[in-house]
């Protein structure tokens, strides 16, 4: 089980929280002008590395928030938790910018759940 | 021979060959699982090549083909399910005949249990679609379900069991003797099935790919097809291309020996439990994914607690069985719960993945079917909708209901 610790309420067992999957994909700028190839990697390509991830969790059994985790997939250490909005530590800035090249909305248009802090279920 | 009690049997002969890899080959199979070695199988005895390669990181099924809960149905919801998995269940029906070897292949039928309302309507409907397509299917009652295994509880739990459908054909093998049935035949045909080869890399020229590197080194190859589950992403990127696959850790565990007390299998998709006996007597039980993204080979306790506790919730007996052994695969999981299987964005270089939690089933199937597109370059009719463009064009084949294992 991992402890992961929330920005805001500090470490807590894996089971207060939810997965929200890959972090930084943002909303295509302008969605109607994607092909259908770049539609597809939108919805359904997601990053699945060996090694480090962004990713989304929320802490459903706590503040409800959202924030992102570098988490290691394959030894399942995390190495860095930051807030929803937040770019990654340096060391892990690619990971901030997922494959696939599909044009992203600028940071104050995104729509990513990540950055709007809801509750919503993962 | 005559038996001596103070000694050992004999050892037995070895059921293949381990040859050296040759310098090239028709064909090369990446991943010795269930569906790599049905495939060579297949692409020797229905096609006639068998100047084809399986190569294996490490050993043949040490990956998910001996991991997995043995599950065999054919009860998917949609026309593009029903048909290969149903080709599968069929060819499973013949399959110990076909190889010349015991798989211990049982059609002890399959329940999938309804605890809501909601899972009865859907249950319903899923059997109308299986009896238009040939599955046989059937929706029975709480009675219904406790004349079949008497020892379920259905009332007296947080979601009564409201009924089930249930699929008699349905049934459990030995999986780890399907991949050396597999091996063995596919080996006598001529096939090279070479384990501790790791595929490091492609040779491409330009976008075709025309041979593999690996820890044994180069290898040359007509085709390359990947069936390697939850490694496809890596793979996929050694050769240049995406897929959308999320691989996460999947366990399963296995009680003491008992006598005989479950006559069938029992899967609820709503609290999350799905078990069988196996034939040496010990309750197989499947887990649910870790919910996170994992290669580590290992899933988390707290699921298998939650786990242990929906199957003694339904099945109260269960309380007095101890734990013996559980274990971790990693599958890969496609966001329509369903597989991919055909050309990828280099030429002669195919793929067969996605079968996520419940691809031990479809192996004969998928092997016929892989092995024709192998061979001819064109996917069969059983796969070309599974094909990896359908993320493109939106025609998705939705079989979350269906899936054993919620994702
Ligand atoms: C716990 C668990 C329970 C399951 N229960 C069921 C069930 O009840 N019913 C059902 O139908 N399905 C079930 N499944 C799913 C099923 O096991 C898989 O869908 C199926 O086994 C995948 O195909 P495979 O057998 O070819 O995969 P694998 O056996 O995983 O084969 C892939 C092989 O590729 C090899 N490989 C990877 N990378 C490389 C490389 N670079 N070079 C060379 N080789 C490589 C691996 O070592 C591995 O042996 C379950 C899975 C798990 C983990
Ligand atoms: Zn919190």
């Amino acid at each position: 089980m991992l402890i992961i610790d929330c920005p805001h309420c500090g470490p807590r067992h894996e089971q207060e929280f939810h997965y929200g999957k890959q972090a930084h994909v943002a909303y295509p700028q302008d969605p109607s002008a994607l092909t259908d190839a770049e539609w597809a990697r939108y919805l359904f390509y997601r990053d699945n590395p060996r090694g480090p991830h962004a990713e989304r969790w929320v802490h459903t059994a706590g503040c409800r928030r959202w924030f992102n985790v570098v988490r290691d997939t394959l030894t399942y250490e995390i190495k860095a938790v930051y807030r929803a909005g937040e770019q990654p530590p340096q060391e892990y800035a690619a990971l901030a910018r997922p494959r696939g090249g599909v044009p992203a909305a600028t940071t104050d248009q995104a729509v990513d759940p990540g950055t709007a802090d809801t509750t919503k279920e993962a | 021979m005559s038996y001596d009690p103070r000694n050992l049997p004999e050892h037995p002969d070895f059921l293949w060959a381990n040859p050296e890899p040759k310098s090239s080959y028709d064909v090369v199979i990446v991943g010795g699982g269930g569906h790599g070695l049905a495939t060579a199988y297949y692409l020797a005895a229905h096609h006639g090549i068998t100047n084809v390669a399986v190569l294996e990181r490490g050993w043949l099924g040490g990956g998910n083909m001996a991991r997995n809960t043995t599950i065999i149905r054919s009860n998917y919801l949609w026309d593009e399910s029903a048909a290969i998995y149903e080709a599968s269940l069929r060819l499973w029906e013949t399959i110990e005949d076909d190889l010349g070897y015991n798989v211990f292949f049982s059609q002890r039928g399959v329940l999938n249990l309804a605890h809501t309302l909601q899972d009865v309507r859907e249950s319903v409907r899923r059997v109308e679609a299986n009896r238009l397509n040939g599955v046989d299917a059937e929706f029975v009652d709480a009675d219904g379900v406790r004349e079949l295994c008497p020892i379920i509880n259905t009332d007296n739990l947080r979601y009564p069991v409201l009924g089930a459908t249930y699929q008699p054909r349905a049934g459990i093998a030995k999986h780890d003797w399907v991949a050396w049935g597999y091996a063995r035949r596919a080996a006598e045909l001529g096939v090279d099935l070479i384990q501790n080869c790791e595929v490091t890399g492609f040779v491409k020229d330009g976008n075709r790919v025309v041979g593999v590197e690996t820890s044994r080194g180069r290898i040359g190859a007509g085709r390359v097809g990947l069936a390697v589950a939850g490694s496809t992403s890596t793979l996929a990127d050694l050769a240049g291309f995406d897929v959308p696959i999320q691989s996460h850790p999947l366990q399963a565990l296995v009680s003491e020996l008992f006598e005989p007390v479950h006559p069938t299998v029992v899967m609820s998709n709503h609290i999350h439990v799905y078990v069988s006996q196996a034939h040496k007597g010990e309750l197989v039980m499947g887990a649910g994914v870790d919910q996170y993204t994992g290669y580590g080979q290992r899933g988390s306790f707290h699921v298998i607690e939650e786990q242990m506790a929906a199957a003694v919730e339904l099945f109260p007996i269960f309380a007095r069985a101890h734990v013996l052994r559980t274990w971790g695969g990693i599958v890969d999981v496609t966001m329509d719960a369903s597989p991919i299987m055909g050309r990828t964005p280099v030429e002669d270089l195919f793929v067969n993945t996605g079968w996520g939690t419940g691809g031990f089933k479809a192996v004969p199937g998928a092997g016929l079917a892989y092995a024709h597109t192998l061979a001819t370059g064109q996917p069969h009719p059983l796969n070309a909708p599974f094909s990896l463009e359908r993320f493109e064009t939106g025609a998705l084949i939705d079989e979350h209901g269906a899936a054993a294992v919620a994702h």
